[in-house]
C-alpha cells in the first residue's frame, strides 16, 4: 500500500469534513454560571494564595534573623563560644545556688 | 447600542462580569470547532470549550489589546485542547483490526485504486480520527494545525507557544509518526 499517498487522501478527506460549529442550547449561560461560581469559591482561594504568600516572609524573616545572630554574634561580645557548657550552666544554676547556699 | 468588543473588555476588567457574556455568544462557535478538532465526545468538548472560556476570564487582564481578542483566544482553545490530549493520552492505543465495514471498504478501494477512493466520503473522515487519534499530542496537534488546517509553522509557534524550529522538528516527527500509523494499519488489514 502506498502510505505516502494514503497520508496525502487522509489529510484531504480531513480537510472536506471539517467539524462543525454549533454551540449548544444555552451554552453562554452555562458558562457564566459556571463562572458566578468560581468567583464564589475565589475568595477562599483569594485567601489561601494570601496565606501562602505570608509564608515566605514567615520563614525568611526568621532565618534572616538566625543568620544575622548568627554570623554578629562572636567571641568579642564576651560571651562564650561553648554553646554546651552555657546550656549546662543555665539548667545547673539553681542546683549550684543551692549548693552555694548549703556550704554557707 | 452595541458595544465594541474593546468596551466589554474593558466592563469586564472594572468588575462587570456580565459583559463577558457577549463575548461568550460570539466566539463560541470557532471555540468549539477548534475543540472539536481534537475530542470526539460532545461532553468532552463542552468541557474544553467551557474550561478555554473560564480561562479567558481569568486572564483576561492579561489581555493588552495590541492583537484582536479573538487571537488571544484560540492561542487559548489550542492551548487548552493539546493539555486535553495530553491528560488523555493512554486512551489512544487502539487496534486497527477493529475498522468498520466502511472503513475497510473504503480502505479496499484504495488499495485498488488510489484516485478512485472519495475523500469527502464518511468513511475518510472516520479513518482520519481514528489515524489522528493514534498520534501523540504533539503530533496530532501539528498534523491538525499544519496539514489539515494549513497553517503557516510562524502561526503555529504563536499557538502554541512553541519555537518556529521546534514546530519543524515536531512536524517532520509528526508526519514521519502518521506513515508508521498507516504501515501499521496496512499491515494489520492485509497480513
Amino acid at each position: 500500500m502506498n502510505t505516502t499517498e494514503l497520508q496525502r487522501k487522509l489529510i484531504a478527506a480531513a480537510k472536506a469534513n471539517p467539524p462543525g460549529d454549533h454551540v449548544p442550547y444555552a451554552f453562554e449561560k452555562r458558562v457564566m454560571a459556571h463562572l458566578k461560581d468560581k468567583r464564589g469559591m475565589d475568595v477562599w482561594a483569594a485567601w489561601a494564595s494570601a496565606l501562602w504568600r505570608a509564608a515566605v516572609p514567615c520563614v525568611g524573616v526568621p532565618l534572616l534573623l538566625s543568620a544575622w545572630a548568627f554570623f554578629a554574634a562572636g567571641p568579642s561580645n564576651g560571651a562564650s563560644n561553648d554553646l554546651s557548657q552555657d546550656l549546662d550552666n543555665t539548667l545547673l544554676a539553681a542546683a549550684v545556688q543551692d549548693q552555694a547556699q548549703v556550704n554557707w | 447600542m452595541e458595544r465594541t468588543e474593546a468596551e466589554l473588555i474593558a466592563a469586564v476588567l472594572a468588575g462587570d462580569a456580565s459583559s463577558f457574556e457577549p463575548l461568550v455568544q460570539k466566539y463560541s462557535p470557532r471555540v468549539f470547532a477548534t475543540a472539536r478538532r481534537y475530542a470526539r465526545r460532545e461532553s468532552e468538548i463542552e468541557d474544553i470549550v467551557q474550561e478555554v472560556w473560564v480561562k479567558a476570564f481569568q486572564k483576561l487582564s492579561s489581555f493588552r489589546g495590541e492583537a484582536p481578542f479573538e487571537h488571544w483566544l484560540m492561542r487559548m482553545a489550542v492551548r487548552t485542547c493539546y493539555d486535553f490530549l495530553r491528560s488523555h493520552q493512554r486512551n489512544r492505543e487502539t487496534s486497527f483490526s477493529e475498522l468498520t465495514e466502511d472503513e475497510g471498504d473504503w480502505l479496499e478501494r484504495f488499495v485498488k485504486d488510489p484516485g478512485g477512493a472519495d475523500e469527502r466520503a464518511d468513511a475518510a473522515r472516520q479513518l482520519v480520527n481514528r489515524v489522528l487519534e493514534q498520534l501523540s499530542p504533539p503530533a496530532r496537534l501539528v498534523i491538525t494545525l499544519l496539514e489539515i488546517e494549513d497553517r503557516s509553522v510562524k502561526e503555529i509557534a504563536k499557538l502554541t507557544g512553541w519555537s518556529v524550529p521546534l514546530v519543524k522538528v515536531r512536524a517532520f516527527r509528526a508526519r514521519a509518526e502518521m506513515k508508521k500509523i498507516l504501515a501499521k494499519m496496512s499491515k494489520e488489514k492485509y497480513l
